[in-house]
Order: structure tokens, then C-alpha cells, then sequence
């Protein structure tokens, strides 16, 4: 790992100064993919901001059927959420599948939307969700956040505080492993809220999490697997590697939205 | 160069570390406890699990000083006086490990499963609990049984306690 120099932010603005104040900076949070690629010397901040600590981003705060999770929330406290669970499970099942315990343990749900690894889980969620990403300056609908390969709409600087979402009357969500990496290959979440159904894929796009407009017609129609019987996906834009090609990845999209729609009831 | 302070198995201990200085290597390295190991370089395998305020974590993918201030359990930590933890115990009697290279982070994984589901273990949640934790030589099944054993063990004496 080269240099770095570590901060501790206390709050969001102490962040943001830290950060503006330093040289080629970058925000940690849980660390779990960020300190692995400073380890292989992929990443190289000089200066590492701390938002691990920050009161403002901790804590999952549920209003009716109003739900904000804190950025700085781990995908275990999300995974073990009763209240969370009881409004939308789906999303708390989502956060027992990233990683490993260690791993779920560190790891933060802004972390994971802030970096949009094409393969990472909250993505999906946040696009199917429609859910708003609140940052230290704006707020942001999710269709316009995920703007690409570990893209976003995130300005310099710009810190991801809290995620803001309705609480569907359905959702689910099913991702099949890479057997290696544990990443998803493709991950399908459905959420069904007011008539309104939305459909998010994550793993398999090659431009990142995308929405699968055929399969959401489909089940805004008609809630069921038949109905999904009868998309065809197309493979173009999917990845092909050497884990599987497009066309593999089209079917396991399907097979994956059948679980997701299975989970989902 | 950071001044990192921790609790370290229930004792205040402090050193000085670069800012890039992995929690693992300020651990074996600044307080001597060898027990935490490194078995890989990308996060994967599980050996340097250590519980940091009371949560598994992977001390290979965290820096010493994001953990400063806080409390810290390492393998050294777990025996009492003289007696070995049960999880440790039912490793030895079911033979949970064979080379014992990974066995110090699949013991802290294993407390720490057991801490959160409270008796409510079975085989299949401790294999998928497992899931952060590599060994190369056991094939895992008598790892399983160890802490299947640990679980039943740690449970009756905590009803016996209540």
C-alpha cells in the first residue's frame, strides 16, 4: 500500500473540508472494497477521510412506510433490522447476502452506492426502490445516480448521507454467485409499490445496474412467473466474460427476476 | 505516523503506526499477538478475523488507525485462566483443524456466530456462516462439528446460569 494520511470527520462538514483541504482524497467508510484496492495499489489516496463516525449517517429511522438508512449503516445492522423487516424485508434478506459476516460487519450501504460496482447488490435495490440518495448537498432519484461503470452522479467531494425509499407492497430480491468471488454474475430485484412495477438487474449489465423495462411491463400486467415466461431478454449490453457470456447472462437474468418474483410472494 | 490506541483482551495498549499500517500487522507486529494470522493477500481467506467491539471483522482489511478507540478481542484473548474457551475445546476434541493455520480466525468466527444466534446454530447456517473463513485442510466438516458441539455446549450453560 502506498502512503496515505488518515483523517477521522466527526461530522459531514468536517468531511467535506477534510476532503476539499486534501491531496487526490478519497472517503472511506466500512473500507471493504476501498482498502483491498489500496492494498493492490489500485487506489492511492493521499489523503483518506473517515466517515465511519459521523452521528448524521448511523441509524435506520422508519416513518409509516417512509424508510432512510444511514449511510454509515452496515449491511449487518441492515440485515438484522426487525423494524426494517417488518416494513421491507426483502432488502434486509439483500444485505445477509453481500460478502461475509466479517464483511457485513464493516461494510456500509452508502459505501456500496457511492462506489456502484457493477456486481454489488445495492444498486439493484436502490434502482427497483425508486429510492432517493440524499447527499451532503442534494437530493438524488436513483434513475439518475447510477450513471455507469463505478460511476454516479456524485460530484468532488460530495458525500452520500442517507437513502430514502417507500417501502414497496412487494419485493424481492435473488442474485446467483460468481462461485469464486461471491459477487453477483446477475442479481434481479423486483419491487411492486402502488400498481408501479420496477425491476432492477445488477452483475450483468455492461454499463452497470440497469432497469429491464420488457419484464416490468410484463408484471405490471401480470404479477407472475408466467408472465415472465414470456420475456425474452436480449443479451445485448450484458457482459460476456470469461465467467459467462451474454447470452448466459440473458437467461440468468430471467431465472434470477422467477426467484426474485418467488421471494417476493 | 499515527498514535493508535486499543483495547486489546480487556487490556489498554498503545503503539505508533504509519497511517497505512493494516490492523493485522500493528497487531502481530506493535503487541506481539502472533496469534492472528495472515493467510492471503485479497481479503478472502478468514485467518485474521479478530472481534472488534464485539463483531467479527477482517483486521487484514482495515487499517490500524480506522480502529483506534476501540475495543479489541484476538485469539490470545478467548481462554480464561488455564482453561481453554469451549470453542476451542470442541475444536481439540472433534479435530477441527489439522494444519491450524486458519484455525485462529475460523475460532473468532465461530464465537462470534454463536454469539448472534444465540443456540439457534444448525449446519446449514453455521456452512454459510462459514462462508469468510478458508481451510485448506479439513474440508470443513469437522470444523462444522466443533462448533455444533461448542453451540449445544455454550447453550445448556447458559441455561444452567439462568
Amino acid at each position: 500500500m502506498y502512503a496515505t494520511n488518515y483523517h477521522r470527520a466527526a461530522s459531514v462538514s468536517e468531511a467535506a473540508s477534510l476532503f476539499a483541504g486534501g491531496a487526490e482524497a478519497q472517503y472511506v467508510s466500512g473500507g471493504m472494497t476501498l482498502i483491498p484496492t489500496m492494498k493492490q495499489r489500485l487506489a492511492a489516496p493521499g489523503d483518506l477521510v473517515d466517515l465511519r463516525h459521523i452521528p448524521d449517517m448511523k441509524g435506520i429511522a422508519i416513518d409509516g412506510r417512509r424508510v432512510r438508512i444511514g449511510a454509515a449503516v452496515t449491511h449487518a445492522e441492515v440485515a438484522a433490522s426487525s423494524q426494517l423487516a417488518t416494513v421491507c424485508p426483502a432488502v434486509c434478506r439483500l444485505a445477509g447476502m453481500i460478502g461475509d459476516p466479517h464483511v457485513r460487519h464493516m461494510g456500509t450501504i452508502g459505501g456500496s452506492v457511492a462506489n456502484n460496482d457493477p456486481a454489488a447488490d445495492y444498486p439493484a435495490a436502490m434502482l427497483a426502490l425508486a429510492a432517493t440518495i440524499v447527499t451532503s448537498q442534494r437530493e438524488i432519484a436513483a434513475d439518475d445516480f447510477f450513471t455507469g461503470l463505478f460511476e454516479t452522479a456524485l460530484e468532488e467531494g460530495e458525500i452520500v448521507v442517507a437513502l430514502a425509499f417507500d417501502a414497496p407492497e412487494k419485493a424481492g430480491y435473488a442474485k446467483f454467485r460468481n462461485p469464486a468471488s461471491r459477487y453477483a454474475m446477475t442479481g434481479v430485484f423486483v419491487a411492486k409499490a402502488s400498481g408501479n412495477v420496477r425491476v432492477a438487474v445488477t452483475g450483468a449489465g455492461s454499463d452497470g445496474v440497469f432497469r429491464q423495462g420488457d419484464m416490468e411491463a410484463a408484471l405490471s400486467a401480470n404479477w407472475s412467473t408466467d408472465a415472465l415466461s414470456g420475456v425474452t431478454v436480449d443479451p445485448g449490453g450484458l457482459i460476456s466474460d470469461l465467467h459467462g457470456d451474454a447470452e448466459y447472462r440473458a437467461n440468468l437474468v430471467k431465472v434470477m427476476a422467477k426467484r426474485a418474483l418467488a421471494a417476493a410472494g | 505516523m499515527a498514535k493508535v490506541t486499543l483495547t486489546v483482551n480487556g487490556r489498554k495498549m498503545s503503539g505508533d503506526c504509519e497511517d497505512r499500517t493494516l490492523l493485522v500487522h500493528f497487531i502481530r507486529e506493535k503487541l506481539g499477538l502472533t496469534g492472528t494470522h495472515v493467510g492471503c493477500d485479497t481479503s478472502q481467506c478468514g485467518a485474521c478475523v479478530v472481534h472488534l467491539d464485539g463483531k467479527s471483522v477482517k483486521s487484514c482489511s482495515i487499517l490500524a488507525v480506522q480502529a483506534s478507540g476501540s475495543t479489541l478481542t484476538t485469539i490470545e484473548g478467548l481462554a480464561g485462566q488455564g482453561d481453554m474457551h469451549p470453542v476451542q475445546a470442541a475444536f481439540k476434541t472433534h479435530h477441527g483443524l489439522q494444519c491450524g493455520f486458519c484455525t485462529p480466525g475460523v475460532v473468532m468466527a465461530a464465537v462470534d456466530m454463536i454469539n448472534r444466534h444465540g443456540g439457534a446454530l444448525d449446519e446449514e447456517t453455521v456452512r454459510s456462516e462459514l462462508d469468510g473463513n478458508i481451510c485448506r485442510c479439513t474440508g470443513y466438516h469437522n470444523i462444522v462439528k466443533a462448533i455444533l458441539a461448542a453451540n449445544a455446549e455454550m447453550s445448556a450453560s447458559r441455561q444452567a446460569a439462568e
